[in-house]
């Protein structure tokens, strides 16, 4: 499903990635891990087409498609979604309008019908009563004074409208208590199906206590440095990011 | 002191006083005459006069326009600017065309008891005596050149009375159209005044036949008597080749209630002033307002409220979305009289920039000589937030759809203050549909 190959991105002359290679096959679910700084969130919101971000090598392929060449919302139609860290305020739109107008471009570019209103009204009220959220946050303007956790569900609110093929999260964990942490969960979870990938991106381990991933990597100076099953997680968790330094060290030591 | 540039006025003020017939009150012809001298004194100010200086008006008004006539439109072609300007059948309709009301296209349904609803024409031939004591009354004809321009060349416009205790729920709507195949000018003069308790709305549309080039220099005269409210809209959509000023002068006794509700869509260069005298304790006044201005237009927005008594408040938006090499202006008074203690004044005036080449001037003036009061303003002036549109696209919202959104989203707080629907959707259509989107 994605595939990407020595990835390098800069920001405003800065290298953030510096030759990432990742594959991630449909079906699964893969956890990116790291210390603060590593390029967790780049990637994210790399693969999301933000314009902020130079690609300056290697390439990603996305079903089969050339995913650099398309604009952000080509890639959105083409089912990527990135559940954002710091999700943005807009003052003035109203969340329903803004998931209609959403669902309704995203159909638009497949020249498939609109949904009428109705059907958005019952998918949207299943869908928000999952994620417990309150009816009250639909009339309210996109994000605007939500607080921390709210800004999160709505985040996982749309992805289960939108229900994208490829969901990256981006440390969607941040910010939620145990409670929340359990229902953003619960509702990523019944996103997981053999037809859609995830990718988890996280600082702390504990996420992946409810969002069991396949496969977990290690992002460090804007390298994988480590792949491995979700044991590698609980390491990390166990010993620290410091102890992955000393490893890392040791295996460009190795390399050189 | 620009007497060469008023001379067309001048001649133009002959003829139609020489036209006057002799039941044109002697009173009204006196205080014409006076306000001809006085736009003579005045002349077309410049932007060394400090109330101008943003807005270069003299190159427009200096101009020949003529008084314009009925001009041989075909009937077709007036039927459709009348129907684009219709905004709900349910409305009383009163339509003027090139200044003067045009019965064949107003309408009107059944009045309550003792609601006048007619031209000022009309008053002036039948009853004179109900609009002496309105017309110039609260204006300070001294120092506006244009209104005493107006004034001068009064001859029509509505003239609107509601009784005491009296709700009329049929908003009043009144179509301005310039219809002319030469350059023209009209002076409408409306006078409304709502009695004790009562309440109205009116909406003012401004149109013109499309390419024409034309002024129009209006002005509408409001009372509020004890506890009125009342609702006043205007939507300038003018002609590309048209200059658009207008003035709107309140006075508002005590409890009343008035809101402002200005849209300016149209001109190329146009200007509207607004002043409300809360002239009464715990009078209220609410003023919003957004200008849209494109291309190479100019829109200038000025307000002035006047707290002369206690315990009123006023509440105030402008808003402003400026494209292309446009210029807006807004400039917004608040003047606390000595004795209006307990004063509430609040002002926000936003401008967004889509362009680079886009300007606005935006000058908040407070002057207080109370000491027990509230009042705050803000200005800013920003672009669209890139975030936000990021945000939109990676949702798979097309970054111009994306843009539209936004740009919605900022007019909204002034266009969700619009209470009457068929108003209300008429600018969500100006600043959706017309971009592919729809309503929600």
């Amino acid at each position: 499903m994605l595939e990407i190959k020595n990835l390098h991105a800069k920001s405003e002359d800065k290298d953030i990635l510096r030759g990432i290679n990742l594959q991630v096959n449909v079906g699964e679910v893969h956890a990116i891990m790291g210390p603060n700084g590593s390029g967790k969130s780049t990637l994210a919101h790399v693969l999301a087409g933000r314009e902020d971000y130079e690609v300056t090598q290697g390439e990603i392929l996305y079903n089969g498609q050339n995913l650099l060449e398309m604009n952000i919302e080509q890639r959105a139609a083409a089912g990527l979604f990135l559940a954002y860290q710091y999700p943005i305020e807009i003052p003035g739109v109203s969340n329903k309008y803004f998931l209609k107008a959403a669902m309704n471009a995203v159909r638009k570019q497949h020249g498939q019908p609109l949904i009428d209103t109705t059907s958005f009204l019952k998918l949207l009220k299943e869908n928000m009563q999952l994620l417990g959220m309150d009816k009250s946050m639909m009339e309210r303007s996109v994000n605007e004074g939500f607080s921390g956790g709210e800004k999160k569900r709505n985040e996982i609110l749309q992805m289960a409208m939108l229900q994208p093929k490829l969901a990256v999260l981006d440390e969607t964990d941040s910010g939620l208590d145990i409670d929340a942490l359990r229902i953003v969960a619960d509702g990523v979870n019944t996103l997981r199906g053999p037809d859609r990938a995830i990718i988890v991106v996280t600082h702390y381990q504990r996420l992946l206590d409810y969002i069991v991933p396949d496969q977990v990597h290690v992002l460090a100076e804007g390298r994988i440095v480590r792949s491995g099953d979700r044991t590698l997680a609980l390491e990390l968790e166990d010993k620290g990011y410091g102890f992955l330094e000393t490893h890392s060290a040791a295996a460009s030591a190795a390399a050189v | 002191m620009i007497a060469t540039e008023t001379d067309a006025y001048q001649d133009a003020y002959q003829r139609l006083n020489d036209a006057r017939g002799d039941t044109f009150p002697v009173w009204l012809r006196e205080l014409s005459e006076r306000a001809l001298n006085q736009f003579t004194t005045l002349g077309i100010p410049t932007t060394r006069d400090e109330d101008w200086r943003f807005t270069n008006i003299a190159p427009f008004a200096a101009r020949t326009y003529k008084i314009a006539e009925s001009a041989e439109i075909p009937a077709s072609r007036i039927e459709s600017l009348v129907n684009d300007a219709i905004l709900d059948e349910q409305f009383h309709r009163l339509v003027f065309i090139n200044g003067r009301y045009a019965a064949q296209w107003s309408y009107l349904h059944e009045l309550p008891n003792g609601v006048i609803a007619e031209s000022v024409a009309q008053s002036i031939l039948t009853h004179p005596q109900s609009i002496e004591s309105r017309v110039g009354q609260h204006f300070d004809c001294e120092n506006s050149a244009f209104i005493a321009l107006n004034t001068a060349f009064v001859e029509d416009g509505a003239n609107i009375v509601v009784p005491d205790d009296m709700i009329v729920d049929r908003p009043f709507h009144l179509i301005f159209l310039s219809v002319t195949d030469e350059p023209a000018v009209s002076h409408p003069r409306n006078l409304i005044s709502i009695g004790k308790n009562s309440r109205a709305t009116l909406i003012e549309s401004f149109r013109g036949l499309e390419g024409a080039s034309y002024f129009t220099n209006a002005v509408t005269e409001v009372e509020l008597h004890e506890s009125a409210h009342f609702d006043h809209h205007k939507l300038q959509h003018e002609q590309l080749n048209a200059l658009h000023l207008a003035t709107t002068q309140v006075d508002q006794q005590a409890g009343s209630h008035f809101s402002s509700h200005y849209f300016s869509f149209g001109g190329d260069l146009s200007r509207n002033e607004l002043n409300c005298m809360l002239n009464g304790e715990r009078a209220q006044c609410t003023l919003n307002g957004l200008y849209m201005p494109v291309g190479d237009q100019h829109m200038d927005c000025r307000t002035r409220i006047d707290h002369a008594r206690a315990h009123c408040k006023s509440f105030e938006i402008y808003k402003g979305i400026l494209d292309g090499r446009s210029k807006g202006v807004f400039n917004g008074k608040i003047y606390v009289h000595q004795d209006a203690q307990k004063t509430d004044a609040k002002q926000s005036n936003q401008a967004l920039l889509l362009s680079d080449d886009a300007i606005v001037d935006t000058k908040p003036q407070l002057e207080i000589y109370a000491d027990d009061v509230r009042c705050t303003h803000g200005a800013t002036v920003g672009e669209l937030d890139e975030q936000a549109i990021y945000y939109l696209r990676s949702r798979g919202i097309p970054a111009d759809q994306a843009r539209t959104m936004l740009i919605f989203a900022f007019a909204n707080d002034v266009v969700r203050g619009v209470e009457v629907l068929a108003v209300r959707q008429h600018l969500e259509t100006i600043l959706l549909a017309e971009h592919g989107l729809d309503n929600v």
